[in-house]
C-alpha cells in the first residue's frame, strides 16, 4: 500500500476493485465503512454483489476480466472532460500523451459493450474520482489474478497519477495483501529475482555485497523460477528436489491434479509445516514447525508495517521454530548457520537491507515501524511517493484490454470465480481446526444465479458437479442472486471442495500470477 | 483552539473548549468511574455513574456529557456524589445475578470493581428479576442478558466500530433488552462474530465462549502479538494459562485499535489441535514413520546435497512462506542462495 | 521402606508403603481437589472433596485418609467421583454467601476454584442459612463464620502451636462452628494474631483486616521477605498493588517458633513521606528546629562550612 490503513477512513472517494474487503480483510473493511459513514462515496467493482458492494453508491458489476477496459474508460472520461490534475501530471509524471492516445478509443460507450456497465455510470464514477479531494483505490486478487494482472495494476496507477491521488494522505494505490506476511516474504527476498529489499540478483554489486556478508565467494546470478514455473519444471523432471516451508500448493495453486503429479515426480520432497497438509502428504520427510504462538519474530503487514510476533508458549511436542530448522539443515549441509535469537537475524537483515536499515527489536518493542526506514533515528515512511516517485517521474504505462485466457463456450458455458469466505482462511489448514470457525461454517457451497440454476434444473441445496477442462469437484449448490448470471463462485478453503483442481494455470507474463478468477466450467446436477 | 479553565476537586485544570468534564478530570489524573462511556464511541450518558457535583447546577450532571466551561467548579467525590454512585450500583445489582463465583468475567468486571470500590456488598433492593435463557447456540459468543446493565456499548460498537448495526435496544422499561432485529439469537442475525461487542462489554453479559470457560481472568498471562491470518496485521493479546493458549483478547493495536475479526479473535484453536505435527516424519515404503530430529535433518541434508551434486543447483527449488516470519523468510532465502546455490525460491504471493 | 505399586487413572504409580492415595496421585502429577487437607496437618478426611473410586471398596473413600495397597486400582475422575464432588460443592454453596462480588478472597478461594472447575454455577438446595455477625473485634483478623466451610484447618493449625489451641469446634449439627473458649470474640480470647489460621483458610472465613478494601487478590503482586525482628527468620509475603505495599501476610513459620505479630506491623513506616521535624524545648515551649541543632552539631556544621572552599 502507498498509504496506511488508517488513511482509508479519511478518504472522500473510495474505488474498490476486486476486493471483498469486509470478508477478506474485515478490519480494513471497518475503515471503508467509517469513510462511508463520514460521507465518502464508495464505488465497488466486482462481478459479485458482496457485502461491501451492498454499501456502495455505485456497484459496477462488470463482466469478469474486463477491468482494463473499465479503467481505461475512466481515464478516457477524465481526459476528455478536462478533469486531469494538470499540475501533478506536468510536474510529477511523464508519458501522458501516450496514455491519452491509448485510452482515446475507450469511450464510455465502447467500454460499456465490453464490461456491461452503462456509459452514464462510467462517466459519473470518473468525475467522482477525479474531483474528489482525496480519493483512494483499493484492490486485491480480484484485480491481479488475471493473465493481465500486471496491466490491471498499471491501469490503476495511471488513474491515480492522472488525478494526482497519490503521494498525499487519504489517497493512493492500495493493494490489500491477503496473507499475514506476504509483504515480508517479498521484502526478505523469498522471490526468484531479488534479494532483501528488492535488490536484484542480476546486479553484480548487490551480489558481491551479499556474498561478502554471507561469507561465500559468489551467489547465483540468474533469476530463478517462480512457484508455477517450479511446478512445471518438476513435472518435466528438471527439478528433482524441493523444500517447501509453510505452503500448501496442492490446494492453493491452479490445476491441483497437475501440482500433485509434479510433486510426486520429485526425487525428494521435504515439507516443513504445522499440520499434515495435502502437500505434506506427498513429502519424503515432514518436519514439524512451531506455530506463530510458539516463536519470536516479525511480520510485515500490507501497509509495510513491521510488527513483533511474540512467543507465548513453548513449541508443541518436538516441534521447532522454522528459523531453527533452517539453521539445522544449513549446518548439516556444511554451512554453519547459528543465531541466538530472531533479534540477531533482524540485525543482519537491517545491515543488508536499506529499507529495513533502521529496524531493530529494540525499537519494535515500543511501537511498529513502516518501511522505508533506513536509519535507527528514521521514523518510518507511512506514505510513499510524497513529492517524488522512486524512479523520479511517474511514468504512465498505456495498457490494452485483453480478454481472459479461457472464456465460456458451449461445452463449458459458465465462468468460475474463486475467493475467500469470512469465516475461513486460505487452504483451511488452520481455520478448519479451530473448534469454532468450522463448527459455524463447516461446509462449502457453490453460489449460482437463479437464472442459471433454473435452466440447469438445480434447486438450492442440490449436490452438483462442477467440471472444467482440468478437473471436477462435487459441492452443494446455493442459489443466490449475489452472483450474476453466467458466473458461479466458491472458495478454495475446503479440501473436499478442492476448487483449484478446476482453475486455469494461464499466467500473467510478468508477475506470473495465475488467472484464478476466471475459467470456464459447466455445472451438472448429481442425480 | 480556545481553552477553558475550571476547578476540579480544588485543582485548576485547563482544557480545550468543548472538552467534557469527564475528559478534563481524567486529563488531570482525577478518577471518575464510568460504565457506558468509551472514548471511541459516541457519548451516551446512560449509566449515570460518572455523576459529579457542579456548583450552581441542578442535580448531579453526568460528567461524560457535560461540557467544561470557564470558571466551572466541579466536585468528583463529594458525599452527595458518592452516595448517588452507591445507589446506582445498588440498583444495578438489584437485577444482576450474584454469580461472580463462576462468572467468566469475575476479576475483569467494571460493576464488580465499582461495587468493591464503593463498598456495596449487596443490592439493598428486592424485586422482580430477569430470567432470560442463556444464549450459547454459536461457538464464539455467550450472551447472558441477565447480566446486561443496558449500557449500550455493544450497540454503539456494532454501529460505530463494526458498522453492522446488528443489535439495538428493544422493548420498554423493565423489559428493555439488547437484541438483533426481530429478537432472534445472534446466530439467526447478520452478526459476523467479530466479537468487538464482547471487547467493550463492561460486565459478563457478553463473553468469549472458549476463553471464559477455560480460565479465570486472573489466571491468564497476556502476550501481545500480531495476528497470523490476513495481511492487515492486527495486534492482539494471546491469553495463556498453564502453557496453553486459551483465548485472544483485544488490546489497543496500532492498526486495529480494539477491533478484530472472527478469525483473529476466535480462530486460535488450531494451535493446540491434536492434528499438530509434533515429531519429524520420514516416509518409508509409502508410510510415514516417526524419526529423531538428527535422523530427519541428516536425511534432508544428504538428499538435497546429492541432488545438487548429481544434477546441479538448478534441479532444486524452494517454496518459502507468506505465513512465516521475516527472519525465517530471510534465512530461507539465504539458505537457498548460499547452500543450495540457486535462485529458485518463491512463495505464494500470487495466490 | 517397602514400596507398593498401584494404578491411578491407568497410570502405574510406585510409592512407599503407608502413603495416602492422595499423595500417591499427586506424586504422579494427577490432580485431586482438597479443601480440608494440608500437608503440614494431614489426615482429617472431613471435606470429602478428595474422594476417589477404588473398585472393591464400598462407597467412594477420601483419598487423603486412604492408604495405598499393592495392586490397588484408583479412578480419580470417574463419572461417580465427579458427580459426588459436584454434589459436595453444591451442598457447601447451599450455605455460603454469594458475595464473591466484594469478598476479599475472590480470586484466591478454593471453593470458588472448584465450583468453576466442576461447573457448579449455583446451589440447587434451598434451606436455612447461617446468619452470624461478623467478628471484627480485633485489629488484625476478620472472621466471617457465614463463609466457614468447617474444614477445621484453622483449628488444627492453632493446635499445632504449642500452648495455643485458642479455637475449636463448638455446638452441634447445623449450628457447628469454630469458636474460642466460651465463644467470645477473638478480640477477647487468648489469640495472639499469629494469623496462621488466616494463611490456611481456603475460603473467605478468615481474612486480614488491615488489607480489607485495599485491593483484589488478582491485583496483588506477592514478594517473599524474611522477617528481621528476631533470629527465627519467619517468611512473610509483601502484597504489592500498583507498586505500593498494602499488606503483609503470613507464610511459613520459622523453625521451632510461631509467626508472631511483630513482623507484620510497622508497615506504615514504609510510607512516612517526611519524618517529623525535631522539636527542642526553648523557654518551656517545644519549637521545631533542624536536625543539626537537635543533635547539637551546629557548631561542627558551621565550622565545616567555614573550612569548605579554603585551600
Amino acid at each position: 500500500m502507498t498509504n496506511p490503513i488508517g488513511d482509508i477512513g479519511g478518504a472522500d472517494f473510495i474505488l474498490a476493485i476486486g476486493t471483498n474487503t469486509t470478508e477478506s480483510h474485515p478490519v480494513i473493511g471497518l475503515q471503508v465503512k467509517k469513510a462511508v459513514r463520514n460521507g465518502a462515496t464508495l464505488v465497488v467493482v466486482d462481478p459479485r454483489r458482496t457485502e461491501v458492494a451492498g454499501l456502495a453508491h455505485h456497484h459496477l458489476q462488470l463482466k469478469s476480466g474486463t477491468d482494463i477496459a473499465l479503467l481505461n474508460g475512466l481515464a478516457n472520461v477524465i481526459i476528455s472532460e478536462g478533469l486531469v490534475n494538470k499540475e501533478f501530471v506536468d510536474t510529477r509524471t511523464e508519458g501522458f500523451e501516450a496514455l491519452k492516445e491509448a485510452v482515446a478509443k475507450y469511450t464510455p460507450e465502447y467500454v460499456a459493450e465490453i464490461t456491461g456497465i452503462s456509459p452514464g455510470v462510467i462517466r459519473e464514477v470518473a468525475r467522482g474520482y477525479a474531483t474528489a479531494k482525496n480519493a483512494t483505490i483499493l484492490y486485491t486478487m480480484g484485480l491481479t489474478q488475471h493473465i493481465c494482472g500486471t496491466d490491471n495494476v498499471l491501469a490503476v496507477a495511471n488513474l491515480a497519477m492522472l488525478c494526482g491521488h497519490i503521494g498525499k494522505p487519504n489517497s493512493g494505490v492500495n493493494p490489500l495483501r491477503g496473507q499475514n506476511n506476504v509483504q515480508g516474504a517479498c521484502d526478505m527476498g523469498a522471490l526468484p529475482n531479488v534479494l532483501t529489499g528488492y535488490q536484484s540478483v542480476t546486479l553484480e554489486d548487490v551480489r558481491s555485497r551479499f556474498a561478502a556478508a554471507w561469507g561465500v565467494s559468489e551467489l547465483p546470478a540468474k533469476p530463478g523460477l517462480t512457484v508455477g514455473e517450479m511446478i512445471e519444471a518438476a513435472a518435466r523432471g528438471e527439478i528433482k528436489g524441493m523444500y517447501i516451508m509453510g505452503e500448501n500448493p496442492v490446494l492453493s495453486d491452479p490445476d491441483a491434479d497437475h501440482v500433485i503429479h509434479a510433486l510426486e515426480k520429485l526425487d525428494f520432497l521435504v515439507v516443513q509445516d504445522i499440520f499434515m497438509t495435502e502437500t505434506a502428504r506427498l513429502a519424503d520427510v515432514v518436519l514439524p514447525a512451531a506455530s506463530f504462538a510458539e516463536k519470536d519474530g516479525t511480520f510485515t503487514n500490507t501497509e509495510r508495517r513491521v510488527q513483533r510476533v511474540r512467543k507465548a508458549i513453548e513449541p508443541l511436542g518436538e516441534a521447532k521454530p522454522d528459523w531453527q530448522i533452517i539453521c539445522l539443515v544449513a549446518t548439516a549441509m556444511g554451512y554453519p548457520m547459528q543465531y541466538g535469537s530472531p533479534a540477531e537475524i533482524m540485525e543482519e537483515i537491517a545491515r543488508l537491507t536499506p529499507s529495513y536499515g533502521g529496524i531493530s527489536y529494540q525499537r519494535l518493542e515500543s511501537r511498529s515501524l513502516v518501511w522505508p526506514c533506513p536509519a535507527p533515528d528514521h521514523p518510518g515512511t507511512p506514505i510513499l511517493h510524497v513529492g517524488k516517485f522512486a524512479r523520479g517521474l511517474g511514468k504512465f504505462h498505456p495498457v490494452e484490454y485483453v480478454p481472459p485466457a479461457e472464456l465460456p463456450d458451449e461445452e463449458y458455458p459458465l465462468i468460475l470465480n474463486t475467493g475467500r469466505r469470512h469465516f475461513h482462511y486460505h487452504t483451511g489448514t488452520m481455520t478448519l481446526r479451530t473448534g469454532a470457525l468450522e463448527e459455524y461454517y463447516g461446509r462449502e457451497h457453490l453460489e449460482i444465479n437463479p437464472a442459471d440454476a433454473r435452466s440447469l434444473g438445480i434447486a438450492d441445496g442440490d449436490r452438483v458437479r462442477v467440471v472444467s477442462r482440468r478437473g471436477q469437484v462435487e459441492v452443494t449448490a446455493r442459489v443466490v442472486d449475489t452472483v450474476p448470471p453466467g458466473v458461479v463462485f466458491t472458495s478454495f478453503h475446503f479440501p473436499e471442495v478442492a476448487i483449484n483442481k478446476l482453475t486455469n494455470t494461464a499466467r500473467d507474463p510478468v508477475a506470473r500470477i495465475p488467472e484464478l478468477k476466471v475459467c470456464a466450467v459447466r455445472v451438472e446436477k448429481i442425480a | 483552539m480556545a481553552e477553558v479553565t475550571l476547578t476540579i476537586d480544588g485543582r485548576q485544570v485547563t482544557v480545550p473548549a468543548g472538552t467534557t468534564v469527564l475528559d478534563a478530570a481524567r486529563s488531570a489524573g482525577i478518577f471518575i468511574p464510568t460504565l457506558c462511556h468509551d472514548p471511541e464511541l459516541t457519548p451516551w450518558g446512560g449509566c449515570r455513574l460518572c455523576v459529579v457535583e457542579i456548583e450552581g447546577m441542578r442535580n448531579l450532571p453526568a460528567s461524560c456529557v457535560t461540557t467544561a466551561t470557564n470558571g466551572m467548579v466541579v466536585h468528583t467525590a463529594s458525599p452527595a456524589v458518592v452516595e448517588a454512585r452507591k445507589t446506582i450500583i445498588e440498583l444495578l445489582l438489584a437485577n444482576h445475578p450474584e454469580d461472580c463465583l463462576t462468572c467468566g468475567r469475575n476479576g475483569d468486571c467494571r460493576l464488580q470493581d465499582y461495587a468493591y470500590l464503593y463498598g456495596v456488598r449487596e443490592a439493598g433492593f428486592v424485586g422482580e428479576r430477569h430470567h432470560y435463557p442463556l444464549e450459547e447456540d454459536n461457538p464464539f459468543i455467550i450472551r447472558d442478558l441477565n447480566k446486561c446493565i443496558l449500557c449500550g456499548k455493544c450497540v454503539r460498537a456494532c454501529a460505530e466500530i463494526q458498522g453492522k448495526n446488528v443489535v439495538d435496544f428493544a422493548y420498554r422499561g423493565f423489559n428493555t433488552k439488547i437484541t438483533p432485529a426481530m429478537d432472534t439469537s445472534l446466530s439467526g442475525s447478520d452478526c459476523v462474530f467479530c466479537g468487538n461487542c464482547v471487547a467493550v462489554c463492561p460486565v459478563g453479559a457478553l463473553q468469549e465462549k472458549g476463553l471464559r470457560a477455560a480460565a479465570r481472568t486472573w489466571e491468564v498471562k497476556k502476550v501481545r502479538t500480531t495476528c497470523p491470518y490476513c495481511g492487515t496485521g492486527c495486534t492482539f493479546d494471546l491469553n495463556v494459562k498453564d502453557g496453553r493458549v486459551v483465548g485472544v483478547t483485544s488490546c489497543d493495536g496500532e492498526v486495529n485499535g480494539r477491533a478484530l475479526c472472527v478469525k483473529g479473535r476466535f480462530g486460535y484453536g488450531f494451535i493446540h489441535h491434536p492434528d499438530r505435527l509434533t515429531k519429524p516424519l520420514i516416509k518409508r515404503s509409502g508410510v510415514f514413520e516417526e524419526a529423531s530430529w538428527e535422523e530427519a535433518i541428516n536425511l534432508v541434508a544428504e538428499k538435497l546435497g546429492s541432488i545438487k551434486k548429481e544434477y546441479g543447483s538448478a534441479a532444486l527449488g524452494v517454496l518459502s512462506s507468506a505465513r512465516c516470519t521475516n527472519e525465517e523468510n530471510y534465512l530461507m532465502s539465504k539458505f537457498t542462495r548460499v547452500v543450495l546455490g540457486t535462485n529458485n525460491i518463491d512463495h505464494c504471493a500470487r495466490l | 521402606m517397602a514400596n507398593v505399586t498401584l494404578t491411578i487413572d491407568g497410570q502405574k504409580v510406585t510409592v512407599p508403603a503407608g502413603t495416602t492415595v492422595l499423595d500417591a496421585a499427586r506424586s504422579a502429577g494427577i490432580f485431586i481437589p482438597t479443601l480440608c487437607h494440608d500437608p503440614a496437618i494431614p489426615g482429617f478426611g472431613a471435606c470429602r472433596l478428595c474422594i476417589v473410586e477404588i473398585p472393591g471398596m464400598r462407597n467412594l473413600p477420601a483419598s487423603c485418609v486412604t492408604t495405598v495397597a499393592e495392586g490397588m486400582v484408583v479412578h480419580t475422575a470417574s463419572e461417580a467421583v465427579i458427580e459426588a464432588r459436584r454434589t459436595i460443592i453444591d451442598l457447601l454453596l447451599a450455605n455460603h454467601p454469594q458475595d464473591c462480588l466484594t469478598c476479599e478472597k475472590n480470586g484466591d478461594c478454593r471453593l470458588q476454584d472448584y465450583a468453576f472447575m466442576y461447573g457448579v454455577r449455583q446451589t440447587s438446595f434451598h434451606g436455612e442459612r447461617k446468619n452470624h455477625p461478623l467478628d471484627d473485634s480485633n485489629p488484625y483478623i476478620i472472621r466471617d463464620q457465614n463463609k466457614c466451610i468447617l474444614c477445621g484447618k484453622c483449628v488444627r493449625t492453632c493446635q499445632a502451636v504449642p500452648g495455643r489451641s485458642v479455637i475449636d469446634f463448638g455446638y452441634r449439627g447445623f449450628n457447628t462452628r469454630v469458636v474460642t473458649a466460651m465463644d467470645v470474640p477473638l478480640g477477647e480470647s487468648d489469640c495472639v494474631y499469629c494469623a496462621r489460621c488466616v494463611a490456611v483458610c481456603p475460603v473467605g472465613a478468615l481474612t486480614y483486616k488491615p488489607m480489607a478494601g485495599k485491593g483484589r487478590t488478582w491485583e496483588m503482586q506477592k514478594k517473599s521477605v524474611t522477617c528481621t525482628f528476631c533470629e527465627s527468620g519467619c517468611t512473610f509475603e509483601l502484597n504489592i498493588r500498583d507498586g505500593k505495599v498494602i499488606g503483609i501476610t503470613a507464610k511459613e513459620p520459622g523453625p521451632g517458633r510461631p509467626l508472631c505479630l511483630k513482623g507484620r506491623l510497622g508497615l506504615e513506616l514504609l510510607y512516612v513521606e517526611k519524618p517529623m521535624t525535631p522539636m527542642l524545648k526553648k523557654d518551656g515551649q517545644f519549637v521545631p528546629v533542624s536536625w543539626a541543632e537537635a543533635l547539637g552539631l551546629e557548631g561542627l556544621v558551621d565550622r565545616m562550612k567555614e573550612v569548605e572552599g579554603q585551600p
